[in-house]
């Protein structure tokens, strides 16, 4: 009871949790981008927390902590798809009829589909996909956090880049034709 | 009907594909919509207060430990 811990020390990890605290949105962007499912992505985050708080030890402060944390996360979510043998990777819909959209996405219909297509994708090209084009890292460091080369990393994104293509020009002549109800936002879309 | 995209590039009023660089530049631009419609949200409590359980439960561990 007397014995105070330092100073050091409890300043590091209130620095820790701090830190911490100011990616986590970008972690759960992150998960349900790449999951689908709301609340399946946030226990994944969850889970993700937990983890990098037992091994903070081996985050060096001063590092890149947003790679840290995401690393953590995907390789819980690959640890955990092995585990329940890829269940949750239908292809049928069912379980992508569900986790189809986050709450905050509801906005915009023309996002389901995209969100379909992006969950089609192989995982591994979704998550190359994400982590290039929207969190924010460059190729080596999504190949750092998917422990793969860059060129890996490069041939993912075009890969996933190339079948959401196909993918969306199909449905897209039905989904953005003249009859549209949300012609401001296909308009905006096109405009950016 | 109402309002038509601003992007008539040939004569032809169906072009039967859509140009690359359309559907990447929607792709991109959805993934983007997709990705911070989530992270502009707020911290669920649920994680805050898992946080201060796991720095609590540390301090805790860590008087006991140097105790």
């Amino acid at each position: 009871m007397s014995a105070a811990p330092g100073p050091d020390r409890s300043g590091e990890a209130v620095h820790f949790k701090r830190e911490m605290i100011s990616h986590l949105p970008n972690l759960r962007a992150f998960a349900v981008s790449l999951i689908g499912s709301p609340d399946r992505a946030d226990d994944l985050v969850q889970d993700a927390i937990m983890k990098a708080w037992a091994k903070q030890e081996s985050y060096t402060p001063g590092t890149n902590m947003k790679a840290w944390l995401f690393t953590i996360l995907r390789n819980e979510f690959y640890s955990q798809m092995r585990k329940k043998g890829r269940e949750v990777q239908d292809s049928d819909g069912i379980f992508t009829e569900k986790l189809a959209v986050h709450p905050a996405q509801y906005g915009a219909l023309d996002l389901l589909d995209f969100r379909k297509a992006l969950d089609k994708l192989p995982d591994d090209q979704r998550e190359a996909l994400i982590l290039v084009g929207a969190s924010g890292f460059a190729y080596e460091e999504a190949a750092e956090i998917c422990g793969c080369k860059t060129g890996t990393i490069k041939s993912r994104v075009n890969r996933a880049r190339q079948r959401l293509q196909e993918d969306l020009s199909v449905s897209g002549a039905a989904d953005y034709g003249p009859d549209s109800k949300d012609g401001t936002l296909t308009a905006s879309a096109f405009a950016s | 009907m109402p309002s038509t995209p601003p992007q008539k590039s040939s004569g032809s009023t169906k072009p039967p594909v859509q140009k690359a660089d359309d559907v990447n530049a929607r792709i991109s631009s959805k993934l983007h919509q997709l990705y911070n419609s989530v992270r502009e949200e707020e911290i669920p409590d649920r994680f805050l207060d898992l946080l201060e359980k796991l720095d609590a439960a540390e301090k805790a561990s860590g008087r006991a430990a140097s105790e």
